[in-house]
């Protein structure tokens, strides 16, 4: 911190050598009492250990913290997996700071108490780095779920011979639905399907924006010859985008999936007879 | 300048898209197409831009005009086999080819002028 601070630096590294099993020892305690319940301190321990002699390391050779910082990114990383806050990973660091201070105390010495404010300089900065750390591992883990759902939340089914359906679940983004209009528009390539069912039963909100993704959607794949119709529309949703003021044009629109495969198997001039004396022509609104 | 073939296949006529076009092949397209309508007597038009990757607001008005000329010399026109990619482009700039009749591929853009295919797109 200071220059006199500096100069009183080799007298903690002694410190730090000669009582390093008491401070350890100490160190460990405070960090298992910080790092909250689910923590296993033996393991916690092993860690440190490993951390405690990278430090004495890195002082050595004269501020090589490479390996220490390592160290410290992979404790910091590990615990964000498994959960902790990173406010719980900067403790266990922070802890360090005060171990060190019982046995600077102890000694009573003024130089050895100027020392302790350098170092306890280098304890911030290592704590900061398991923060940044912590923070960088889980925005990875939120950007590979986020990915994830977009894979897992757009499939595009067949119903029928040259029928497709997209059940969409799940509020609809732009990103998302750039994702869907494209998987559709090639599975209708992919298939020869004429006909493509949208089914919005899952998407719990239909404001202006999602509505015009979905026309834009449907405008799409017309474009390329096929035709869609959008299904699932709720009471409420029908009722929001009536009050929005949502225009469909002459984009047919069903309550539900099973009116809109009826639509387009009689779009596509399927006939279904069902079992028994009872014929069930599809086409009609009521099948 | 490169011109576009224009094939006769019945009283149909197909245009297979494959060049890169300029403004002096897509004029040049659009009198050839006049032409051979009138000289065969063709009821309709297949534009296949199955080729065609990349387009702008000019590509998608020379469908738009071609779909006219065509129109007024009594012959229906089907624009086929476009890409997905193309297709959202189109819908982005804001394009939605009134007045074109699309369909999937060169087959089913047949069958929809013998009139055998189910209708696919109906404005």
């Amino acid at each position: 911190m200071t220059l006199r601070g500096d100069a009183d630096r080799p007298r903690v590294e002694a410190l730090l050598r000669e009582r390093e099993e008491i401070i350890f020892k100490r160190w460990t305690e405070l960090a298992a009492s910080a790092a909250g319940a689910h923590e296993n301190p033996g393991a916690l321990a092993v860690r440190l250990r490993e951390i405690y002699q990278a430090l004495l390391r890195s002082l050595a050779d004269g501020g090589d913290a490479t390996e220490l910082r390592g160290l410290l990114a992979e404790l910091s990383r590990s615990r964000a997996r498994e959960g902790f806050t990173p406010s719980e990973t900067a403790v266990v660091v922070f802890s360090l700071k005060e171990a060190v201070y019982e046995s600077v105390a102890d000694g009573g010495d003024f130089a050895t108490l100027r020392g302790f404010i350098w170092f306890s300089k280098i304890v911030d900065d290592l704590g900061l780095l398991t923060f940044e750390t912590f923070a960088t591992a889980r925005e990875k883990i939120i950007a590979d779920q986020a990915e994830q759902l977009l894979e897992l939340s757009t499939p595009v089914v067949k119903l029928w011979e040259g029928i497709l359906a997209v059940p969409l679940v799940g509020t609809l983004d732009s990103a998302r639905t750039q994702v869907v209009m494209e998987k559709l528009l090639q599975a209708l390539v992919d298939t020869g399907s004429e006909h493509a069912v949208i089914d919005i039963t899952g998407v719990p909100a239909v404001d202006t924006q999602v509505a015009q993704h979905l026309l834009k959607t449907v405008v799409a794949a017309r474009l390329m010859g096929a035709e869609c119709v959008i299904s699932g529309i709720r009471p409420q949703i029908a009722h929001t985008i009536v009050t929005l003021g949502i225009e469909f044009g002459d984009i047919v629109t069903k309550a539900s999936l099973s009116d809109a495969l009826a639509h387009a198997l009689r779009q596509s001039g399927v006939e279904i007879t069902g079992s028994g004396s009872r014929r069930v022509v599809v086409g009609t609104e009521h099948a | 300048m490169d011109r576009v073939p224009i094939l006769k296949l019945g009283d149909i006529l197909i245009v297979s898209i494959q060049i890169d076009l300029q403004d002096q092949s897509v004029l040049a397209l659009q009198e050839d197409l006049a032409d051979a309508v009138v000289t065969h007597g063709a009821r309709g038009v297949i534009i296949d831009i199955t080729a065609v990757e990349i387009v702008d607001s000019f590509i998608g008005r020379m469908l738009a005009t071609i779909a006219s000329i065509s129109r007024m010399l009594d012959a229906e026109t089907i624009v086929v086999g476009m890409r997905p990619a193309v297709a959202i482009t189109l819908v982005e700039l804001g394009l939605s080819l009134g007045g074109v009749r699309t369909a999937l591929n060169l087959e089913k853009g047949v069958a929809l002028l013998d009139g055998r295919g189910a209708p696919a797109v109906r404005r």
